[in-house]
C-alpha cells in the first residue's frame, strides 16, 4: 500500500505536530476535529487513495497463562478505510475484543505493525483519536448524566461552555435531552449504553471502537438502537470498529464483516456487505441479506469445525 | 358482625405493633430494657456480700428488702445500679460549670479535642499512606509490614513512651495525646483506602486510559470517588477508636484532665460510680462522633447520587 508515501504535502502546518499524517483531518457532520479546525480545512485538494483509518499487519499476541500460552491472535492483518463500518464475528475467545483492545493501544502486540489513522496506536491513543464503547455502559455512578458525558471532555480540557455545549448536543443526539440531571442507575440498560456511545462521540474522534455495545440487552432495544446506531454512522460518516456475537445485527450494521475463529485467534473471511445506507430493518428479510448471513454462517462454522 | 367485637380489640393492638414510631423504636427499647434489668440483677448479687458484711459489722438487724436497698444505694459499690450511674452523671454534667474540674463536660471537652486533633491527623495519615501504596509497589512491599506491626504493638505499652519522649521535646498537653490517638486510628483508614483506590471497574480505569487521562486526573475523577463510601465506613471505625487513643493516652500522664484522667482518679479511690460516669459519657461522645459521621456520609451519599 502506498500509505507512507502520501504523507507530508504540508511542512508548515500548524496542526501538523498533532497530525503526523499531514492528511485531512476527518470533518465529521457535526463539528470538525478540534486540534486542527481551520488549518487543514483550507488545504488539501490532491486527491488521495482512500485514507486507511485501521492497518494491521501480520499482528499476532500471545499470552502467556499459568497453564501455558494462548494465541489471543495469531497473525492477522486487515485494512480497514476511512468512514466504513467493520463488524468482527466469531465465537468467543477468538480474539475480536483483544483486536479491538490492541487497536486502542490497552495491550500491545507480541509481533506485527499496526496504524491507526497512519500513526501508532500508542500515538493515536495519545491524540485521543477514537472513542471506545464497550459492552458494559461503565458510567460513573456518582456522576449524573450530563457530568458523565462531560468526564472525558473534562479530562481533556475543554472549556466549560464547550462542555455544556457538546453535553447538550450529544445527548440530543442519542435522544437523551432531558436527562441531564439523572443519575445512571435511574435509567434503563439501553438508555445507560446510548449515554456511553454519546460519551464516545462527545470529543468527535474520527474513530469509535465499539466491543459488543448491545450484547446485554434485549433484542427489541437491541433493533432499535442498531437503527439508531446506522443512522449516527450515517449522519457523522466516523469509522466504526464493532464486535458483535450476532449474524443478523452485523450483516444489518456492516460494510465489511470479518469472521474470526478461535485457538488461535484469526480472520477465516471477510465479506463485503453494502446495502444503501439508508436502510431499515425490513432489509432483514431480502434475498441479499440472507445470502450474506449465510456466508458468515458458513465461515462460522468452517472456523468451529477446526476447533472440534 | 358477629365477631367484630372480637376482632376488634385485636386490629387495634396490631395498628398500634405497626405505627411506624413503634416499629422502629420497639426493638431499641426492648433490648435497653432488658439490659438495664440484668443490669439491676447483677448490681444486687455482686454488691450483696458488701452489704451484708457492713450490716454485721455493726450488729444491726436487717430485712431482705434493707438489704436489697442497700445494694442500690452503696456509696463505693462494685457495681452500681444505673439510677446510681445517671445521677452521677446529671450531676457531674449538669451541678457543676462547664469548666469546674468536677464538671464532666470539662473533661470531655478536654478529651474530644485531643479525639478531633488525632483523628484528622490519623486521616490524613491513613489515606496518605494508602495512596502511595495503591501507587507504588515498591512501598507496597516495604510499607505494609510496618503499618501492621505497629498494630501489634499494645498501646498501652507504647502510650507512656510516646509522652515521655515526646515530652522531653518539649510537646506537652493537646499533642502527644493526639498523637498518640492518630497512631491508632490510622490503621483502619489506610486498610480502607488502599481497598477504596483499588476499586474502580477495570473498564472504568481502560475508559481513562482510552481518553489518555494523567495519573492525577484518574486519582481526583475515578479513584478517589470510588473510595467514598470505604473512606466513611473506615473513617466510622477510626473515629471510635481515636477516641479509645485519646482516653488511654490521659492515662499515664498522670490524670490532669480528661475522661482518662477521670477513670484513673476514680480507679485510685475505689469511686466506681465516678468511673462508670465517665464511661457513659465517653460511650454518649462515641455515638456522637460516629452518628457524626454517618450524618456527613449521607449528606455526600445524597450529592453523589447513592441509590435511596
Amino acid at each position: 500500500m502506498g500509505l507512507q508515501t502520501s504523507r507530508s504535502l504540508k511542512p508548515d502546518n500548524p496542526g501538523a505536530t498533532l497530525r503526523p499524517d499531514g492528511r485531512e483531518p476527518f470533518v465529521a457532520a457535526i463539528e470538525p476535529v478540534r486540534m486542527s479546525k481551520t488549518a487543514d480545512a483550507t488545504v488539501e485538494s490532491v486527491p488521495l487513495p482512500p485514507r486507511l483509518a485501521v492497518d494491521i499487519r501480520n499482528v499476532s499476541l500471545t499470552f502467556e497463562t499459568s497453564d501455558g500460552k494462548v494465541d489471543a491472535l495469531s497473525n492477522v492483518s486487515l485494512q480497514i478505510a476511512d468512514a466504513e463500518f467493520v463488524s468482527f464475528i466469531g465465537p468467543s475467545g477468538c480474539g475480536k475484543t483483544t483486536m479491538l483492545r490492541v487497536i486502542a493501544d490497552l495491550q500491545q502486540p507480541t509481533t506485527g505493525t499496526l496504524l491507526v489513522n497512519g500513526v501508532s496506536a500508542e500515538q493515536a491513543r495519545l491524540e485521543r483519536r477514537y472513542g471506545y464503547v464497550f459492552q458494559a455502559p461503565a458510567l460513573f455512578p456518582w456522576r449524573t448524566i450530563e457530568k458523565n458525558l462531560k468526564l472525558p471532555l473534562e479530562v481533556m480540557g475543554f472549556s466549560d461552555s464547550e462542555q455544556q455545549q457538546r453535553a447538550a448536543r450529544y445527548l440530543a443526539l442519542v435522544n437523551l435531552t432531558g436527562f441531564e440531571r439523572k443519575f445512571p442507575w435511574q435509567l434503563s440498560g439501553g438508555m445507560q449504553q446510548r449515554v456511553s456511545i454519546a460519551r464516545a462521540l462527545s470529543f468527535d474522534p474520527a474513530l469509535l471502537l465499539m466491543d459488543e455495545p448491545f450484547g446485554a440487552l434485549d433484542e427489541i432495544v437491541r433493533d432499535h438502537l442498531n437503527e439508531q446506531l446506522l443512522r449516527l454512522w450515517d449522519k457523522t460518516g466516523k469509522t466504526v470498529l464493532f464486535v458483535t456475537h450476532s449474524i443478523p445485527e452485523a450483516v444489518f450494521l456492516s460494510t465489511k464483516i470479518v469472521v474470526m475463529s478461535p485457538r488461535p485467534g484469526r480472520i477465516i473471511d471477510i465479506i463485503d456487505c453494502n446495502f444503501p445506507r439508508d436502510r431499515t430493518l425490513e432489509i432483514r428479510e431480502t434475498p441479499e441479506f440472507l445470502k450474506i448471513a449465510q456466508r458468515v454462517r458458513i465461515g462460522l462454522r468452517a472456523g468451529h469445525s477446526y476447533d472440534e | 358482625m358477629t365477631n367484630s367485637a372480637f376482632v376488634l380489640p385485636v386490629s387495634a393492638a396490631g395498628a398500634l405493633r405497626r405505627h411506624p414510631l413503634v416499629e422502629r423504636y420497639a426493638p431499641i427499647v426492648t433490648i435497653v430494657l432488658g439490659l438495664i434489668a440484668i443490669w439491676y440483677v447483677a448490681a444486687v448479687l455482686m454488691n450483696l456480700s458488701l452489704v451484708r458484711g457492713g450490716f454485721e459489722r455493726e450488729e444491726t438487724p436487717y430485712t431482705v428488702s434493707e438489704l436489697i436497698a442497700g445494694t442500690m444505694s452503696a456509696e463505693r459499690p462494685l457495681l452500681p445500679a444505673p439510677h446510681q450511674v445517671i445521677a452521677a452523671f446529671v450531676d457531674s454534667v449538669f451541678g457543676y460549670a462547664p469548666n469546674a474540674p468536677r464538671s464532666l463536660v470539662y473533661h470531655s471537652a478536654v478529651t474530644l479535642s485531643a479525639t478531633l486533633l488525632g483523628f484528622a491527623l490519623g486521616a490524613l495519615l491513613g489515606i496518605g499512606l494508602a495512596l502511595m501504596i495503591v501507587h507504588s509497589r515498591v512501598l507496597e512491599k516495604s510499607l505494609l509490614p510496618w503499618i501492621i506491626c505497629s498494630q501489634m504493638v499494645p498501646i498501652l505499652a507504647l502510650a507512656p513512651i510516646f509522652i515521655v519522649v515526646l515530652g522531653a521535646m518539649g510537646l506537652q498537653g493537646l499533642l502527644p495525646k493526639s498523637i498518640i490517638s492518630a497512631y491508632l486510628c490510622f490503621f483502619p483508614i489506610t486498610i480502607g483506602m488502599v481497598k477504596g483506590f483499588t476499586a474502580p471497574d477495570p473498564m472504568q480505569l481502560d475508559l481513562m486510559r482510552t481518553w489518555s487521562a494523567t495519573p492525577r486526573q484518574v486519582l481526583a475523577k475515578l479513584r478517589w470517588p470510588s473510595a467514598v463510601p470505604y473512606l466513611f465506613a473506615s473513617l466510622k471505625v477510626a473515629i471510635s477508636i481515636s477516641l479509645i487513643g485519646a482516653i488511654v493516652a490521659e492515662l499515664p500522664t498522670g490524670g490532669e484532665a480528661g475522661i482518662g484522667a477521670r477513670l484513673l482518679a476514680g480507679s485510685y479511690y475505689g469511686q466506681t460510680i465516678q468511673i462508670w460516669a465517665a464511661l457513659l459519657v465517653s460511650a454518649i461522645l462515641a455515638s456522637a462522633l460516629i452518628g457524626l459521621v454517618d450524618m456527613t456520609q449521607r449528606m455526600v451519599g445524597l450529592r453523589m447520587g447513592t441509590r435511596p
